[in-house]
C-alpha cells in the first residue's frame, strides 16, 4: 500500500514510530505478516497498523503458575514482531516475573496497581496450570495461592489469553492421576471471555498475532468450541502436511533412518498424530520456518488437543481405535474416519474425559 | 539488631523461589531457600512407555529446554543396552552446546545483568565516550558513537511514557550498583543485542531438532532426523552449512561481546569475589561424547569433585553416593524423614505442613520443621555446588587443557588468585567462560559431524532395540547430563516395557536444596550467609549471589518417583 504523507492519521503514525526508533517499512511488514497469520485480507494491514501504533499501549499482566517457562521462552522468539518490540513498543508488560527487574513486594505492588488503574481494561497472559487441590497449598506466589491470584487478575481483566497447553486444559501435571488437582483457567473461571492458545509449547506467531486482532477488532478471534482461534487451530495438521501425499499413497516410515525416513516419507506407522491434532505448524512452522516436528522427521504427538496426554500415547504407536482408520483402507475412507472421530472428539468434551478416565482405570488394574 | 525479611517472588528466574533472611548490622546472618511450588509429574509416569519418558520430563522445563529430555534417554540406554550412533551422539552435542551458549547468555544479559547494570544512568552515558570504551575492549561493529546514541534515544524515548513496564519500581540508584553510566549504556545495548541474537542461534535448533522450545526429535537409542547428504529431507550439505553458520554466529558474540564486557565490568565489582562462596563443594559427572560407546572417562568434560579446602585436588566420582534428604522438605518417607534415600529407593509423597495461604506477612522458614517443596541431596551426606563454576573448577582442578587456558586468562586479567572462583563473581565468571569454551566446541562437533556423513554413515539409531520386546523384563538404568545449570541425573526402573520407577536429582535441587538433617544448609543458604544487605528494603545483594547460580525451581521442584503411590495426607495448618 502506498505512503500518503498528506494522510493525517499516516503522519501521526510516522512520527509515533520514529519516536519508538521503528522503520516505517519494518513496521508494515510486520503488520502484513499479522495480517496474513490471522488470515485477513490484505487490506487490512493498515487497520492493523493503526491498533497497534495507539498511543495508549495495554497493560499486560503475565502470570507464572504450574508451568516451566517454555511459553515465555517460545515468547522470546517471536520475530514479527520481536520480543523487544512488544515488550519496548506494543505493549506495557507491566508484570511478568522472567524478566521484572525488581523482585519481592515491589512487584507485587505492581501487580495490584496495574489491576486498579487499568481495571477491565489490561490484558491477562497466563502461562501454566492452577493446582486446586487441599487449599491451593502446591503453589504459591507472595504468600497467594495461584487460585487467588488467577481469580483476581484474570477476573479484572478485559481479555485472558491461555498461552500453551497448561493454562488452556491444565497441561502436563493434569495427566492422570492429577496429584495436584490441576485445571486450566477455562475450567477456573467459565464465564470470563478468554481464548485458548495451546501448544506445548505456544508457538510464537500465534500469541502476536491473537494480540493485534484484539488490538484491531476489540474483539477476541473467532474460536472453535476448545476456545482455540480457527485462524490458528482450524484445520488438521493431517490436511495441511507435506508429507500428505506419502500418506495416500501409502508411503510410510518403518525404521528410523530407513530410505523412506530420509525421502520424507509418512510417519504415521511411527506414531504421528496429525491426523487428529488441529494446529497451523505445517504452515507456520517454527523458529521462522525453519523446522517442525513431521518435517524433522519425528511424528506430532498431539501437544494442541486437551488431554493429549493420557489420551493420544503412547508417542509411538499407531493412532489406536479411530473408527474406519488404518492403512490398509483406501485414502478417501481414511479421511471421511478421522474427520467423523474428530468431529466427535471436538462437539462433545466428554469423549476425551471418558477416554482418561479408562487410562487410569487401565493403570490401577495393573 | 537482626531483622527477618522475605524476597518473594525471587523474578528473573525459572519458577517460584522465596527467601527469607536474617539480616544483622548490614550482614546476611541466616538465610532459607523456599520453593513454593510443586507439580506431582512423579505420579504420573508410572506405567507408560519408557520411549515416552524424555517428551515428558522435558516438561519440567522450558528454559533448560533440551536437558531432561537427554538424561532420560540416556537413562533408558542405560537401562535396556542400547548403543547411540556416532550421527546421533554428535547431533545430540550440538543440541546441548547451544543449548549451554545460549541459555548463558540469555541468563547473562537478561536475567543476571540488571543486578549489576542501572539502566537509568545509562541515560546520561555519553554516547562517545561509550563507543571509546565499547572499542577499547572489542573489534565488534556495533560500536559507534551513532549507535549507542541510537539505543539511547530509544531507552529515553521509553522512559519518555512514564510506563516502564517490566523496568517499573526496580533498584535503580542503589549504591550497590558500581558501573559508570557508559558500562550501563554497554549493558543496556547488549540486552537488546542479545535478544535478538538468541532468537537467531538458537535455530540450530529448529534444523537439527524441529523447534525452540521444546526440541522433537530426540529418541532413546538416537536421533529421529535422518541424515544423508543425498536426500531432500534429511540433514545435508546444506543443512549442515546452515548450522555451522548459526554456530559461527553465536560464538563470535561470546568472543566479542559477552566476554569483553564481562571482563571490562568485573573490576567494578571485584568485592564480590569475596562474597558468596557457600559450600564451595563442587561435583560433576562429565559430558559431550566424541566417538561411539565412549567411557564416560574420555568425554570432552571429565566427572570428578573438589572439596572445601581440597582445591586443586579433584577426586573421582560415584553414582551410589547420592542420596536424598526430606527432613525439612514438605515430603514423608516411609521409614522416617531423616534418612537419605538413593535415587533408586527415592520416595516423593507430600507432606505439606506450611502456612495455609494467603500468608503475604508470614514467615516460612523454620529451623525445627519443613520449610520448602525442594528436596536436598547430598553427596556422601556433604551439600554440593552443581554448575558452570563446579564444571570450571573441577575441569582446572583435573588440567583439562581448554578450560585451563581460558580460567588462567581470566584470572590473569582480573589480577586475581584461583580461589577467587569460590564467589559470586567467580560463579558468573565460570558461566561466561563455559559459554566461550562449548562456542569453540560446537564449532569442532559439526566439522565431526560433517566428517562422518562423508564416510558414507547414515546411521541414526539402534532399531535393534528400539521395539520393547528387544528388552529384558527388567531393567534399571540411570542418565546423567551436565546441563546449563549443573549436573542431572535421571533413574529408571523398567518392568515388562513399562516404568515401574522413575527419579530425576535435578542441578537447582542440588543448589536450592534446604537444610539436612545435620542441619547443613543447601548451597543458595550458605552463599547468601555474610552477604552485605544496603537496604533490606531493597535486597538488592540478595538477587545478585542467588541469581549466580541461574536458579530453575520448575525443574528442582520435579523429582521423579513414579512408583503411583496415592498421597495420603496433606497437613494444612
Amino acid at each position: 500500500m502506498a505512503h500518503d504523507p498528506h494522510n493525517p492519521r499516516e503522519t501521526a503514525l510516522e512520527q509515533y514510530l520514529e519516536s519508538r526508533g521503528v522503520d516505517r517499512r519494518s513496521f508494515l511488514k510486520f503488520c502484513t505478516a499479522v495480517t496474513a497469520t490471522l488470515a485477513l485480507p490484505a487490506s487490512f494491514a493498515r487497520k492493523v497498523a493503526a491498533a497497534v501504533a495507539a498511543d495508549d499501549r495495554p497493560s499486560v499482566i503475565w502470570l507464572h503458575l504450574q508451568e516451566c517457562t517454555g511459553d515465555t521462552e517460545s515468547f522470546l522468539r517471536a520475530s514479527r514482531p520481536t520480543a523487544a518490540e512488544v515488550i519496548l513498543d506494543y505493549l506495557s508488560v507491566d508484570y511478568h516475573e522472567t524478566i521484572m527487574a525488581a523482585a519481592g513486594h515491589q512487584v507485587e505492588e505492581v501487580r495490584r496497581h496495574t489491576m486498579e488503574q487499568y481495571k477491565g481494561k489490561y490484558i491477562a497472559v497466563v502461562e501454566g496450570g492452577i493446582p486446586t487441590k487441599d487449599g491451593g497449598v502446591y503453589g504459591c506466589i507472595g504468600g497467594h495461592s495461584m487460585v487467588d491470584v488467577v481469580t483476581e487478575v484474570c477476573g479484572n481483566a478485559a481479555a485472558t489469553i491461555c498461552v500453551g497447553t497448561c493454562s488452556a486444559y491444565g497441561g502436563i501435571q493434569a495427566a492422570a492421576p492429577n496429584p495436584t488437582g490441576a485445571v486450566g483457567v477455562g475450567e477456573l473461571l467459565p464465564s470470563i471471555p478468554l481464548v485458548n492458545l495451546p501448544g506445548c509449547p505456544l508457538n510464537a506467531p500465534n500469541l502476536t498475532a491473537t494480540i493485534v486482532h484484539f488490538l484491531t477488532f476489540g474483539t477476541l478471534p473467532r474460536t472453535d468450541s476448545l476456545k482455540r482461534p480457527l485462524f490458528a487451530y482450524g484445520k488438521r495438521i493431517h490436511d495441511n502436511c507435506e508429507r500428505r501425499a506419502h500418506f495416500d499413497a501409502g508411503q510410510f516410515v518403518e525404521r528410523w533412518g530407513d530410505p523412506g525416513h530420509r525421502q520424507g516419507w509418512c510417519l504415521y506407522k511411527m506414531g504421528c498424530k496429525g491426523p487428529a491434532t488441529s494446529h497451523n505448524c505445517p504452515q507456520v512452522r517454527w523458529n521462522d520456518g525453519l523446522g517442525w516436528p513431521v518435517g524433522q522427521g519425528h511424528g506430532c504427538v498431539g501437544c494442541s488437543e486437551p488431554g493429549f496426554w493420557d489420551t493420544m500415547g503412547p508417542l509411538y504407536e499407531r493412532l489406536p481405535n479411530v473408527p474406519g482408520f488404518g492403512v490398509e483402507t483406501t485414502a478417501t475412507k481414511v479421511g471421511l474416519g478421522i474427520m467423523a472421530a474428530t468431529a466427535a472428539g471436538v462437539a462433545v468434551h466428554g469423549v476425551a474425559k471418558s477416554i482418561q478416565l479408562r487410562a487410569v482405570e487401565k493403570k490401577e488394574g495393573n | 539488631m537482626a531483622k527477618k525479611i522475605v524476597v518473594d517472588p525471587i523474578t528473573r528466574i525459572e519458577g517460584h523461589l522465596r527467601i527469607e533472611a536474617q539480616v544483622e548490622d548490614g550482614v546476611i546472618t541466616d538465610a532459607w531457600s523456599i520453593g513454593t511450588m510443586w507439580r506431582g509429574i512423579e505420579k504420573i509416569l508410572v506405567g507408560r512407555d519408557p520411549r515416552d519418558a524424555w517428551y515428558w520430563t522435558q516438561r519440567f522445563c522450558g528454559v533448560c529446554t533440551t536437558v531432561h529430555a537427554m538424561a532420560s534417554i540416556r537413562a533408558v540406554e542405560d537401562a535396556v543396552g542400547m548403543t547411540v550412533p556416532l550421527n546421533a551422539e554428535l547431533i545430540r552435542n550440538l543440541i546441548m552446546g547451544i543449548q549451554n551458549v545460549q541459555d548463558h547468555v540469555i541468563h547473562f544479559y537478561h536475567l543476571h545483568a540488571l543486578d549489576w547494570v542501572d539502566i537509568v544512568s545509562a541515560l546520561s552515558a555519553d554516547p562517545g565516550a561509550t563507543a571509546r570504551l565499547a572499542q577499547s575492549v572489542s573489534d565488534w561493529p556495533k560500536s559507534s558513537k551513532t549507535y549507542f546514541k541510537a539505543v539511547q534515544d530509544r531507552v529515553k524515548a521509553f522512559v519518555g511514557t512514564k510506563r516502564l513496564g517490566p523496568f517499573a519500581n526496580a533498584y535503580w540508584g542503589h549504591p550497590a550498583y558500581k558501573l559508570p553510566p557508559e558500562a550501563n549504556l554497554m549493558g543496556v545495548a547488549h540486552y537488546l543485542e542479545a535478544l535478538d541474537w538468541q532468537r537467531e542461534v538458537i535455530k540450530v535448533h529448529a534444523i537439527l531438532g524441529s523447534k525452540n522450545p521444546h526440541p522433537q526429535t530426540f529418541l532413546a537409542g538416537g536421533i529421529s532426523l535422518p541424515v544423508d547428504p543425498d536426500a531432500q529431507n534429511a540433514l545435508n550439505a546444506d543443512k549442515i552449512a546452515q548450522v555451522r553458520e548459526l554456530l559461527v554466529q553465536a560464538n563470535a558474540f561470546v568472543e566479542k561481546v559477552y566476554i569483553p564486557y564481562l571482563l571490562a565490568v568485573a573490576p567494578f565489582y571485584l568485592d564480590w569475589a569475596g562474597i558468596g562462596g557457600g559450600v564451595q563443594n563442587y561435583l560433576t559427572f562429565g559430558d559431550f561424547p566424541t566417538a561411539e560407546g565412549q567411557r564416560r572417562e574420555d568425554y570432552w568434560l571429565k566427572p570428578g569433585q573438589v572439596r572445601s579446602g581440597a582445591f586443586p585436588d579433584a577426586k573421582p566420582v560415584r553414582a551410589e553416593a547420592i542420596a536424598e534428604y526430606v527432613t525439612h522438605s514438605w515430603y514423608r518417607y516411609a521409614g522416617g524423614d531423616d534418612q537419605g534415600l538413593a535415587p533408586w529407593q527415592g520416595e516423593t509423597e507430600p507432606d505439606y505442613t506450611g502456612p495455609k495461604p494467603p500468608y503475604p506477612d508470614k514467615f516460612v522458614s523454620d529451623e525445627d520443621a519443613k520449610y520448602s517443596w525442594v528436596k536436598a541431596p547430598r553427596y556422601e551426606d556433604t551439600p554440593f555446588e552443581v554448575g558452570p563454576l563446579a564444571r570450571m573448577v573441577v575441569g582446572y582442578a583435573q588440567g583439562h587443557p581448554e578450560i585451563k587456558a581460558v580460567v588462567d586468562l581470566v584470572l590473569q586479567k582480573l589480577g586475581a588468585p584461583a580461589s577467587a572462583l569460590f564467589s559470586t563473581l567467580g560463579r558468573t565468571a565460570a558461566r561466561g567462560i563455559e559459554a566461550l569454551l562449548l562456542s569453540r566446541q560446537n564449532l569442532e562437533w559439526v566439522d565431526l559431524l560433517a566428517e562422518n556423513l562423508g564416510r558414507g554413515d547414515t546411521r541414526i539409531q539402534d532399531n535393534a532395540r528400539w521395539d520393547p520386546s528387544a528388552w529384558p523384563a527388567e531393567a534399571e538404568g540411570v542418565g546423567f547430563h551436565e546441563a546449563p545449570r549443573g549436573m542431572l541425573s535421571h533413574w529408571i526402573r523398567i518392568k515388562n516395557g513399562e516404568i515401574a520407577n522413575y527419579q530425576a536429582v535435578v542441578p537447582s535441587t542440588w543448589n536450592a536444596s534446604p537444610r539436612d538433617p545435620k542441619g547443613q544448609r543447601g548451597p543458595y543458604e550458605q552463599a547468601l550467609i555474610g552477604t552485605p544487605i544496603a537496604d533490606p528494603d531493597q535486597p538488592l545483594e540478595i538477587l545478585r549471589t542467588i541469581h549466580s547460580f541461574d536458579p530453575c525451581l520448575a525443574c528442582a521442584v520435579h523429582l521423579l518417583d513414579a512408583r503411583g503411590r496415592e498421597i495420603t495426607r496433606v497437613q494444612v495448618l
